[in-house]
């Protein structure tokens, strides 16, 4: 088995492992005691149920069948981040200066336009596709590999596509939502949709480190590098806000922010 | 995610950055802030090559923690809350030292914030930036009785907060504060007086200066009028809602869909606005809106803290990885401050001092009305606030000119807060704490 076939069998089988554990997964504190001894539970003078209608939409209402999960995975993501991602993160920014920083994102974000440009050729969009061309062509050659964005200057703006986006654009439909580990928030489509684009991507490092006598030490090196990046170009820290309903705006924005993606 | 997920409310950043090209004719030749509707400017702020220049990056410690009340069992659904965040931007070398007190229902890294921050960080102060009493970080971490809105109490806990900062700030950073300074926006303005006032009394800081930004007299009434943007302007009530919602996605969609951005930059609301905000009347639920989600959070939070037995049944425990979406649903279909003044914080009022106290005496307690003898004698405060806010009463500008005379600037437009940023605003800001 080479490195390729590994890949897409751990690529498959992530979401079977994300599905198993959603099955078995329960509500944390279920069996916990609702109140302290020696006190009752009186009812609310406002009680949810006499104020929430069943049979009224509400704008924070979203399909989220999977939400014990979902806030568990949420909890989760925020621990993850404060032990290990933002720490890692923070030595990085300690030992990089800024500018070998932003050289680095854009040498990422210029391998992502492998996803935008896959993308936007499966979706028949010709102008984002052209688009796309015209700035991997200029960002790889005069922009140094992505270190810098010359295309943007020029006016060629990044056509941002994604497997998810595609599946969306031919009419496939969210599906509950889904808060993934480490990734956080996604839906079903777009959680199948990240396991297509990094088969390809993965696919195509493969490809470009074939020569590499230490190609598996390279990929690996070169994978945590873009987490890191992405961490880092990321300002979203769980539980800043502070408001008890984060999850639910979080929840909604995701939602919102996909719908417009996708009709674009 | 990028964008918008640095919004305390989610769902609301993607309203709440609708900007506007003000059609700005040359009629008002002195001051050049160019958004001429109150409601549009308080939406767009001010667009940015009207606004001041700033530095890109200070020298700022963020994620600053620190435990209020140490003794305190925090609620397992709060657990995130149960120590107060806050920000510490610092100068190398000797200069006062500005505490900054945010707007209702904001979080001491909100966007107008961070705006002060570097406002008052490029005057050269160290800057420390506090979240309001009313944003649910707050109420958890550092709210004596878990109901804020009491301008008196509301001053006590952050002067609380204040005093356990300098207590644990080491012996050679304090060597690098000369004298301190304070202010706030919104709310925090009106708590800004009442903090000040408190220092008479306690003289821990002896502020040198202070500075109220638009700043509510009443703060109930303000509130009220907050409020009623929203049901007033919304067609058909509260219970549709999500009509007006919808609708609103719908021309961002279409208008996104159709147009040549390619994320949801400033330049696409900004160029935007007029098509998904066609009238005033939208706007203003927009904003009331903005501010109900903000009231949500805090009738939830101090529910719970309370234990008032509101919305939340009383002893009920609730855990860290309960669902809430029902409860949101019950606060933000609350007549927001209004309904919360009413139920949760006048009847503890009444209930723990005097009983005979009526709605209107105690929501009064609250205004700048009741302070009015010392911000009079004060020459150390200052204000600055916008002939066109609406959150003010007819009469209300008239009432600041009379009680500060030359001690307040008032814009001739900019809404709420949405000329902070403004270039004339920001250099009076300046002005205002370094002229003797």
């Amino acid at each position: 088995m080479n490195n390729r076939d590994r890949k897409s069998v751990a690529g498959l089988l992530l979401p079977v492992l994300l599905l198993a554990l959603i099955m078995t997964s329960g509500c944390a504190n279920r069996q916990a005691a609702r109140h302290d001894p020696g006190v009752t539970i009186e009812e609310a003078r406002k009680p949810v149920k006499e104020c929430v209608k069943d049979d009224m939409t509400y704008a924070i209402d979203a399909y989220d069948p999977w939400e014990c999960f979902n806030r568990d995975m949420y909890v989760f993501n925020y621990y993850f981040d404060k032990y290990v991602f933002l720490p890692v993160v923070g030595a990085y920014e300690w030992i990089m200066p800024d500018y070998l920083e932003d050289r680095i994102s854009g040498i990422f974000k210029n391998f992502s336009e492998l996803k935008n440009l896959t993308n936007n050729i499966l979706q028949f969009k010709p102008k984002p596709t052209a688009i796309t061309t015209g700035r991997v062509l200029v960002n790889t050659t005069i922009g140094l590999i992505g270190m810098y964005d010359p295309a943007t200057e020029m006016g060629l703006l990044v056509q941002k596509e994604d497997f998810g986006q595609t599946l969306g654009h031919y009419g496939v439909g969210p599906g509950p939502y889904l808060v993934l580990p480490i990734f956080g928030p996604s839906t079903l489509r777009d959680t199948a949709g990240l396991a297509v684009d990094t088969s390809v991507r993965a696919a195509a490092l493969n490809w470009m480190t074939d020569d590499l006598t230490h190609q598996r030490e390279v990929e690996a090196a070169v994978n945590l590098t873009e987490a890191i990046d992405t961490r880092h170009r990321t300002p979203f820290r769980y539980y800043q806000s502070g408001s008890p309903f984060e999850y639910e705006f979080i929840r909604k924005l995701y939602l919102e922010k996909r719908k417009l993606d996708i009709s674009k | 995610m990028n964008n918008a997920c640095r919004f305390t409310a989610g769902l609301i950043a993607v309203l709440l950055f609708l900007w506007l090209v003000g059609s700005s004719s040359g009629w008002a030749a002195e001051y050049g802030y160019p958004i001429k509707d109150p409601i549009a400017a308080t939406i767009l702020s001010t667009p940015p090559q009207y606004q001041a220049e700033l530095p890109a990056k200070i020298r700022v410690k963020e994620y600053q923690t620190i435990t209020i009340f140490p003794d305190r069992q925090v609620p397992d659904v709060f657990w995130y809350n149960a120590e107060l965040r806050y920000s510490v931007a610092y100068q190398e070398s000797r200069s006062p030292l500005i505490f900054l007190i945010a707007g209702t229902g904001a979080g001491y890294d909100s966007d107008k914030m961070k705006l002060l921050q570097k406002v008052f960080y490029k005057a050269g102060f160290h800057v420390v930036c506090l979240s309001s009493p009313t944003h649910p970080n707050f109420i958890v971490a550092a709210s004596s009785n878990g109901l804020p809105g009491d301008s008196r109490d509301d001053a006590r806990d952050i002067y609380n907060v204040m005093e356990k900062l300098w207590q644990r700030c080491p012996p050679e950073d304090k060597e690098l504060v000369s004298k301190f300074f304070l202010a706030g926006y919104s709310l925090g303005g009106a708590e800004a007086a009442f903090v000040a006032k408190l220092d008479e009394e306690k003289k821990v800081f002896n502020f040198a200066k202070v500075l109220m930004l638009n700043p509510p007299v009443n703060i109930y009434d303000s509130a009220v009028k907050i409020d009623r943007m929203l049901i007033d302007n919304l067609p058909g009530g509260i219970s549709h809602f999500n009509e007006f919602y919808d609708n609103i996605m719908q021309k961002i969609t279409e208008r996104y869909a159709n147009g040549d951005f390619v994320d949801l930059s400033y330049n696409f609301f900004y160029n935007a606005y007029n098509e998904i905000i066609p009238s005033q009347q939208e706007g203003k639920a927009v904003i009331g809106m903005a501010f109900r989600i903000s009231l949500a959070n805090l009738i939830f939070t101090a529910d719970v803290m309370s234990n008032s037995g509101y919305i939340v049944p009383r002893n009920l425990k609730l855990f860290k990885t309960d669902s809430l979406t029902d409860y949101y649903k019950v606060a933000s279909h609350c007549q927001g401050f209004a309904e919360y003044a009413e139920n949760l914080l006048y009847p503890y009022h009444r209930n723990s001092g005097d009983p005979n106290l009526n709605f209107r005496n105690y929501v009064d307690q609250n205004s700048l009305r009741a302070i009015e003898k010392y911000l009079k004698n004060s020459p150390k405060i200052g204000l600055a606030t916008n002939a066109d806010d609406f959150i003010l009463a007819p009469g209300d500008i008239d009432y600041f000119k009379r009680i500060f005379g030359s001690r307040a600037r008032i814009y001739p437009r900019g809404g709420h807060c949405g000329n902070l940023a403004y270039k004339e605003n920001v250099a009076d800001m300046i002005d205002f704490f370094k002229s003797e």
